[in-house]
């Protein structure tokens, strides 16, 4: 007795340029039955989830709405016929407030103009459902991401809608707040809403989920009713492979310290933020999103300005907001978005890698394109760069080498500490392996690094010690022995040691 | 707990927090009391700038840029701009003078909803760049402010348009006063209140300031930021051609160079009044008010004898002024955001 789902995608396929994020995806969402996307990053979950929500339009393949082929042409399309999606990211408008937020475009009309009483109550019945105390006045600027993703969950739920999408709902939120998000979600699941849930945590996918699909690089593993898998089961589905294989993290004595962080504290950002780095080690910087990580790196860095606290590294006192003392000191940054921070999209990739020591190759007053190139290639060859042409500019490579050119940029320094920001997001499982073992091989010659990751597998393979970072402060430090998916996770969502 | 009982609770949390939102909530304040001060000030050293004869001047000098100042408003807000105005305004002033002057026959009212259409048209043409091409609204409106001029001064040729070519009920309509307030003060005053209302209270008001505040969370949420987009454009554009006409009226000589360089004050007047410039706050009682503080500020100067040079100057002092206080509020305010979080 198959009923017809209410939302199908058919061999749906996408593709970014020379990146197939999407490749010929089915996926059947039934009324009443809570469905799971799981795939590591870049597996093609956050492009599927855009592509029924009508941000993506697929090259190729199907959207069936009750049976029926649909076209959804943008996003109210997609909402006219039901969807409703919580992004991983917020998407709210800093400068309106709550109510506003969640109700835009839908806002209840009086006989003249809005009716923003009636707004406010249906918000406040909303935040009460969820649990939620905040004011539906107060403009959404400031608000934690955990906040955030509470306003995002009442706007989505506000929809009344017949499929809702949740991608990485939980990310941010605590235990509490989870527990009431799925009983939340239970019900709707009985009023006959169909689910589909992304989320890292597996626990969560077993918990709520009836069947999962799996996605390994864009193309669809299997989709299984759910008492079929085991978590280890499902991680073997997303990996393609055992972890130990894929993060190879050779064993090394620390040295001496090389990056040492003392009390630091940027307002309203993060707090009293104290470590050291030694030579030979990965320390691994977890985290949600939002926890101030990213922020962490900068400031030391010299991007932004700390309010307090000191940084040395190799016993120099560096002085605050000076990105150009902190590189000649040694340090060096492979920043978060690649795209947007490390790279010159349109330059070519010696140029790229020539970017950071431009000193190094200066001949009198020029720039010398013979030394640049040189340079090029020897780190090309090292980093087992794939590219046509050294003259090729940057964003005809894949996301792995670009990545691979970041770091070769800033390796080219020879910097004493490496300081890398999601090394491998949106990267392929292979390159993935490649750039963790040069993280591992450089932490061997005596360089100090410190990965920011949200992948709990990278974190918890290639680091000796990690740091856990939850709304601003450093909560937690675990070395190799005490590190585990609960425990990070413990420490990430302020629920302290379990 | 209900919402009720959270503000409650919030409310109580001392008054410092209290005037920061109201200052952030109410940013027109500030303006009022500029104004004040200004008037207090100058009507002191100087009281004849208090006579009736002296406010009437100073609104009828600003009613044209506040009318401006109200449909820039709309662009600003959607993280825009429209440099073009100017060129509009020329337009449809020359425009309209030249069919008054060479068609008698044809009614006033239909001159000035022509000149509407016209100025409409040309924030169509910005609209559709800006919106359909992706030209980012800076180049494609300076691009339109040269290419509407153009279109001027091609159109005129030279020739000057006089009070005397024109019919005498359209010239009154610029000078005329209804209840002792000049009558284009008293269109803009409408505009403004029917403006300022529909960016309260209409959904696409609203969307309007949602696509300014985050243009892509603006798409995620399904609005359709291009043609909302392309109608700030239109409505500007509209206001620009009404704008004109009254230049005409009022003025009643008209060549191709009218209102060269006003886009700069009309700008002015929308950041003074406390439009955020890269989009999503910001009233158009705000940007009316600046227009106003403005016009004042010139009459001040001259009254007190300020070297008439030395004004300009001193309306950019007061620009920076202006943008300062705007930022560090904004820094202000986001800082007392980030300590209000939810317990």
């Amino acid at each position: 007795m198959e009923d017809t789902p209410v939302l199908s995608l058919l061999q749906v396929s996408k593709a970014f340029g020379a990146v197939r994020a999407v490749r010929e995806v089915s996926l059947e969402l039934r009324a009443g039955e809570a469905h799971a996307l799981a795939g590591e990053n870049g597996a093609g979950k956050s492009t599927l989830v855009k592509i029924l929500s009508g941000v993506h339009r697929p090259d190729s393949g199907r959207i069936l709405l009750d049976g029926q082929p649909v076209e959804f042409a943008g996003p109210a399309d997609a909402q006219r016929a039901g969807v409703a999606v919580i992004y991983q990211e917020p998407t709210l408008f800093p400068d309106l407030s709550v109510m506003e937020n969640i109700f835009m475009g839908r806002q209840p009309r009086a006989r003249l103009g809005l009716d923003r009483r009636a707004m406010r109550a249906a918000t406040a019945e909303l935040f009460g459902r969820l649990g939620v105390h905040l004011d539906p006045d107060r403009p959404a600027r400031g608000l934690s991401i955990a906040d955030q993703q509470l306003v995002e969950i009442a706007k989505a739920l506000s929809r009344q809608a017949r499929v809702l999408v949740m991608d990485e709902p939980t990310a941010a939120l605590s235990g509490q707040e989870v527990a009431r998000l799925f009983g939340v979600a239970g019900t709707l699941r009985e009023q006959g809403v169909a689910l589909l849930f992304i989320s890292h945590r597996l626990e969560e996918i077993f918990e709520l989920c009836q069947r999962v699909t799996t996605l390994r690089d864009g193309a669809l593993v299997a989709t299984d009713p759910i008492g079929d898998l085991t978590p280890d089961a499902l991680v073997r589905r997303m990996v393609g492979r055992e972890l130990e294989a894929l993060f190879p993290k050779q064993d090394t004595t620390a040295g001496e310290v090389a990056l040492s962080v003392r009390r630091l504290t940027r307002e309203g950002v993060f707090t009293d933020v104290s470590f050291e780095v030694r030579r030979g080690e990965i320390v691994a910087l977890a985290g949600l999103v939002g926890a101030g990580r990213s922020e962490v790196a900068r400031a030391v860095f010299g991007i932004d300005r700390w309010d307090a606290g000191a940084v040395e590294v190799d016993g120099r006192r560096l002085r605050p907001a000076r990105p150009t003392a902190a590189m000649a000191a040694g340090l060096a940054l492979v920043p978060e978005d690649r795209r947007q921070q490390g790279l010159v999209m349109d330059l070519s990739i010696e140029r790229n890698i020539g970017l950071a020591g431009l000193t190094a190759l200066r001949r009198g007053p020029l720039i010398s394109r013979l030394a640049e190139r040189e340079r090029a290639r020897d780190w090309a060859v090292r980093l087992r760069l794939k590219f046509a042409r050294l003259g090729d500019p940057v964003n005809v490579l894949s996301g792995g080498n670009q990545q691979k050119v970041v770091l070769a940029k800033w390796l080219a320094r020879r910097p004493s500490v490496l300081i890398v920001d999601e090394p491998t997001r949106g990267i392929d499982v292979g390159t993935k392996a490649e750039v963790h073992r040069l993280l591992s091989e450089l932490a061997a010659s005596g360089v100090a690094v410190l990965m920011i990751s949200s992948e709990l597998p990278e974190v918890l393979g290639m680091a000796d010690r990690v740091l856990v970072m939850h709304e601003g402060r450093l909560v937690a430090e675990l070395d190799r022995a005490e590190a585990s998916e609960e425990s990070v996770m413990a420490a990430a969502t302020g629920r302290g040691r379990p | 707990m209900t919402s009720a009982a959270s503000s409650v609770t919030s409310a109580g949390r001392g008054g410092g927090r209290r005037l920061v939102d109201r200052v952030a909530r109410v940013r027109e304040l500030g303006i009022v009391v500029a104004l004040g001060a200004l008037f207090a000030v100058t009507g002191a050293a100087n009281p004849s700038f208090l006579s009736y004869g002296s406010l009437r001047d100073i609104l009828l000098n600003s009613a044209i840029v506040a009318l401006l100042a109200v449909g820039q408003t709309l662009v600003v807000i959607t993280r825009n701009v429209d440099l073009s105005v100017s060129s509009v305004v020329g337009l449809s002033a020359f425009g309209g003078a030249l069919i008054l002057a060479d068609h008698p026959g044809v009614p006033v009212p239909l001159v000035i909803a022509g000149c509407v259409a016209l100025g409409a048209a040309c924030g169509a043409v910005n609209g559709l760049l800006v919106g359909a091409a992706r030209v980012p609204a800076l180049v494609a409106t300076l691009g339109t402010l040269y290419a509407f001029r153009g279109v001027d001064y091609a159109w005129a040729g030279g020739r000057q348009v006089n009070a005397a070519d024109m019919p005498e009920g359209f010239l009154a309509l610029g000078t005329r006063s209804v209840l002792g307030v000049p009558l284009p003060a008293l269109v803009a005053l409408a505009v403004l209140l029917t403006v300022g209302w529909m960016l309260r209270n209409l959904r696409s008001g609203r969307e309007l300031y949602a696509i300014g505040s985050s243009p892509e969370a603006a798409v995620l949420a399904g609005i359709r930021v291009r043609r909302r987009v392309l109608t700030a454009f239109v409505a500007n554009g509209a206001l620009a051609g009404l704008a004109g006409v009254m230049w005409a009226a009022r003025f009643g000589t008209v060549d191709a160079t009218v209102a060269t360089g006003k886009e700069l004050d009309v700008i002015a007047a929308v950041v003074v009044g406390g439009v955020a410039i890269f989009g999503g706050s910001g009233t158009v009682y705000g940007a009316a008010l600046g227009a106003v503080l403005l016009a004042s500020i010139t009459s001040a100067l001259a009254v007190l004898r300020v070297d008439a040079l030395a004004q300009t100057a001193i309306n950019g002092a007061l620009l920076l002024a202006a943008i300062v206080l705007d930022r560090l509020l904004a820094l202000r305010v986001a800082a007392a955001l980030r300590r209000r979080r939810s317990p």
